[in-house]
């Protein structure tokens, strides 16, 4: 039985994206998970001038609101919303979000969709996150070593290098640029210059994983309005347009060790849907919670072939005034990964480079931007990725 | 290549014991799986009928085919190492005292991919042999060891985790008198224990066996009546916190069945042997087992009960003394889940009639004391938790898991 061939895929039109919004991040918070959402939601507020009553949508992510999911929070925080969704999807959670908001918007399902990720970070919390994450990492990855995805990634890490002759250099180039970018935006929570040096003779955490490849589990909140172009102009909001988005999971369960993300999988339609090439992008932000993932992003995305990823970092630099300007608020290695909304950041930051709204350093120019989820370590690799091309609004 | 074991020093009174701690053990139901085979030192996972793949980690459905029927079935354990890691930050209690701890992914050749601890002597991008051991938590776990067995792999320090190994341990063997308790204390020597405490009741009556007992080197005869609460609490006051393995070599074993008998005087003696026995021996010495399970490389580790394999199917001829075993069995599962906590195992030897004098009219296949014996030692090496022991026992158990009720009909026949 053959199926009918794939119908093209309908563009995102006038949908926008617009009121980025980060609730200053600590690193660990007595408050709960509904505290964080409720001030990402307050944040969304003030700076649309929306009444709560106006938002007719809420998508939601976060790991530790539990027992409660998006349903519960509703009558926590008064909303009373037309359109719900709960997105369990980790570092992939943004563009998710983005995209499934944006075809509520363009249907008339919903006319404003506050989309918010969040987390709280007790002083145990994260423990209690690893030990009982998903039932395969229960049964069949936290008892060895408990070393959570340090671990995990440690693993990726290694056979990565073995396969594609990486080096910690050249993880310590993206992560070094990163922290250069962290310096300006004041919400990072690393606010010390990382040289290479000290990127190198930093304490090993699971080989070759060392300090500075890891993020600082913290408490934050990101979140962003999802409407029509014409609604966020009444109300004064600069916006970018979605020019096209990807999705999947699950990709490639034959390869004994992750090597690649489901991006590798429909980069095609990426940036066939937006029609436009790797080489007019302004910056990319990609899921950085260790840099080995980055450099599978650049690869994968299409910035460079399989393999080739080491060499595309030795040959760019990284930075917000560099050739390749990458991760440019400083990513979740420099700013903190709050959870659930380590997975907005980029996106979040992406919408401030193309409104002029960055909290720091601008990319020159910035017209075109690339934001990459990735998420969900349920057993040996990551399932989910994501990808967005967005730009400037006209 | 792994560093043979050192003998511990004499342990510094004034230092504290290290309390226990477990690695995270719960596991999903379809996972247990994983622990009955680790329990009896087998290799199995999970197969699916429809489409014959192998499957890891345990799964409810086939994610090749969406079969429903996936069976545990022993597989090869055979793969190759292809990337490893060194843990030195964990956010576990148990493994932050443990750090540095490697682990890695072994691709089997019978097709899943497997984080496992790593043994000390596996290399990067070379062939491994996984084992199923059961960790300090009771759970199972994937260990990769070298695919050809090196000079004293198990001193490896994963290995002596998940083990028992009786090598610099003491151990207490209840009962000295019988053939198989002088056996046991043989085999634990030789397995190189450091000592051998071996109980004799009323020590003024000599017994077989009694000189080449005494002139084992590492045995040291201690007074004990299982019997007698005071002997044991004694006993256990004088040496419960030296002890690392106990052996209950307690046996009483008389033909006949339940309506065949008059009275329950023959019956009492077995309880109290046996049952009571078991009872008190766990009392007297079962908190301080538990309380010394982490107390380094030479820690409390394990409580073996010794138990006929008709304690999982009553055999009428010997009806009574049946229904005592099944009574420790039963005892032996609730000290199971009390000693986990300690990290401190339980090991079931299961064994059918010995060629001893309690089972002189039985025919042949008997089991040999000194058959048992290594028997208890090597499962103690491996860590097992259910062991059978001889052709009564192996068969036995096939039986039961083919066809209990079948097994029941047939034990009456005589």
């Amino acid at each position: 039985m053959a199926l009918p061939a794939r119908t093209a895929r309908t563009s995102y039109d006038t949908v926008v994206a617009c009121a980025p919004v980060t609730v200053p991040y600590t690193r660990f918070s007595p408050e709960s998970a509904a505290w964080w959402i409720g001030r990402a939601l307050h944040g969304l507020l003030a700076q649309s001038g929306l009444q709560i009553k106006d938002l007719d949508g809420f998508a939601l992510s976060s790991f530790t609101a539990g027992p409660d999911t998006a349903i519960g929070l509703t009558q926590h925080l008064g909303l009373t919303p037309r359109w719900l969704d709960h997105i369990p999807l980790g570092g992939a959670s943004a563009v998710v979000a983005l995209r499934r908001a944006a075809r509520a918007v363009q249907a008339g399902d919903a006319d404003i969709v506050a989309c918010v990720a969040a987390d709280t970070n007790h002083v145990d919390s994260f423990r209690k996150t690893l030990s009982t994450f998903s039932r395969f990492a229960q049964d069949a990855v936290y008892p060895y070593g408990s070393g959570g995805p340090n671990a995990s990634f440690a693993l990726i890490t290694k056979n990565y290098m073995n396969m594609f002759g990486a080096t910690r250099e050249d993880f310590g180039k993206i992560c070094v640029a990163q922290r250069d970018n962290a310096l300006a935006h004041p919400l990072a929570l690393m606010k010390q210059k990382l040289t290479l040096e000290a990127y190198l003779a930093a304490r090993p955490i699971a080989d070759p994983i060392h300090l500075f490849d890891c993020v600082m589990p913290c408490a934050g909140a990101e979140a962003f309005l999802v409407c029509r172009e014409e609604t966020a102009r009444s109300l004064g909001l600069k916006t970018v347009r979605i020019l096209s988005t990807i999705e999947r999971h699950n990709a490639f369960p034959e390869d004994p060790v992750q090597i690649r993300g489901g991006w590798a999988m429909d980069v095609d339609d990426l940036w066939g849907m937006a029609g436009v090439t790797p080489d007019s992008i302004d910056f990319v932000e990609t899921y950085d919670d260790y840099p080995v993932i980055s450099m599978m992003q650049f690869e994968d995305l299409g910035f460079c072939k399989k393999g080739e990823g080491p060499d595309f970092v030795r040959s760019h630099s990284l930075t917000n005034d560099g050739s390749f300007p990458h991760n440019t608020s400083g990513g979740q290695l420099s700013v903190g990964q709050a959870g659930a909304a380590g997975g907005f950041l980029g996106l979040v930051e992406a919408i401030r480079q193309l409104t002029d709204s960055a909290l720091g350093t601008p990319v020159p120019q910035a017209r075109l931007g690339l934001v990459s989820g990735f998420g969900m370590i349920n057993y040996d690799r990551g399932l989910s990725s994501c990808a967005a091309i967005l730009a400037r609004s006209a | 290549m792994s560093k043979p074991l050192v003998r511990p020093k004499r342990k510094n009174p004034l230092q504290r014991t290290r309390l226990p701690l477990l690695p995270h053990g719960q596991r999903s139901r379809t996972a247990h799986g994983l622990t009955l085979a680790a329990a009896q030192g087998r290799f199995a996972l999970q197969v699916c009928d429809d489409c014959s793949k192998t499957i890891y980690p345990p799964r409810d459905a086939c994610p090749y085919c969406l079969g429903a029927h996936l069976p545990f079935k022993d597989v090869v354990p055979d793969g190759r190492l292809i990337a490893e890691t060194t843990v030195r930050i964990s956010t576990d209690p148990y493994f932050r005292e443990r750090t540095p701890w490697r682990v890695g992914t072994v691709q089997l050749d019978a097709g899943p991919l497997v984080i496992a601890h790593l043994h000390g002597d596996t290399v990067e991008g070379e062939r491994v042999r996984l084992s199923l051991k059961i960790d300090k938590s009771g759970a199972a776990v994937m260990v990769a060891l070298p695919a050809v067995e090196t000079a004293d792999m198990q001193a490896d320090p994963i290995l002596r985790e998940m083990t028992c190994d009786p090598q610099f341990r003491r151990v207490l063997i209840t009962d000295g008198r019988t053939a198989v308790g002088q056996a046991m204390a043989k085999a634990f020597c030789e397995a190189g224990a450091s000592i051998v405490f071996v109980g004799i009741a009323n020590a003024w009556k000599p017994y077989p066996g009694m000189q080449t007992l005494a002139g084992l080197d590492q045995v040291e005869i201690v007074p004990l009546d299982l019997t007698d609460s005071q002997s044991v609490t004694d006993l256990a006051g004088q040496n419960g916190g030296r002890i690392d393995i106990i052996v209950n070599t307690a046996e009483h074993v008389r033909a006949g069945g339940i309506i065949g008998r008059d009275g329950i005087s023959e019956a009492r003696d077995a309880m109290d042997m046996r049952y009571f026995g078991l009872m008190r021996l766990a009392q007297a010495f079962g908190p301080a087992l538990r309380f010394r399970g982490a107390d380094g490389q030479s820690s409390a580790t394990a409580f073996v009960n010794l138990l006929s394999v008709h304690a999982l199917m009553n055999w009428p001829a010997f009806g009574a003394h049946c229904a005592a075993e099944a009574a420790c069995l039963s005892a032996a599962q609730c000290l199971r889940a009390e000693l986990r906590p300690g990290g401190v195992k339980v090991l079931n030897a299961f064994f059918g009639p010995l060629e001893t004098e309690w089972f002189q009219t039985v025919p042949p296949p008997k089991l040999a004391p000194s058959a048992l014996a290594k028997a208890v030692v090597n499962a103690l090496k491996q860590g097992l938790e259910d062991v059978f022991v001889g052709d009564i026992a192996q068969d036995i158990r096939e039986r039961l898991a083919a066809n209990p009720k079948a097994l029941e009909r047939e034990l009456g026949e005589g």
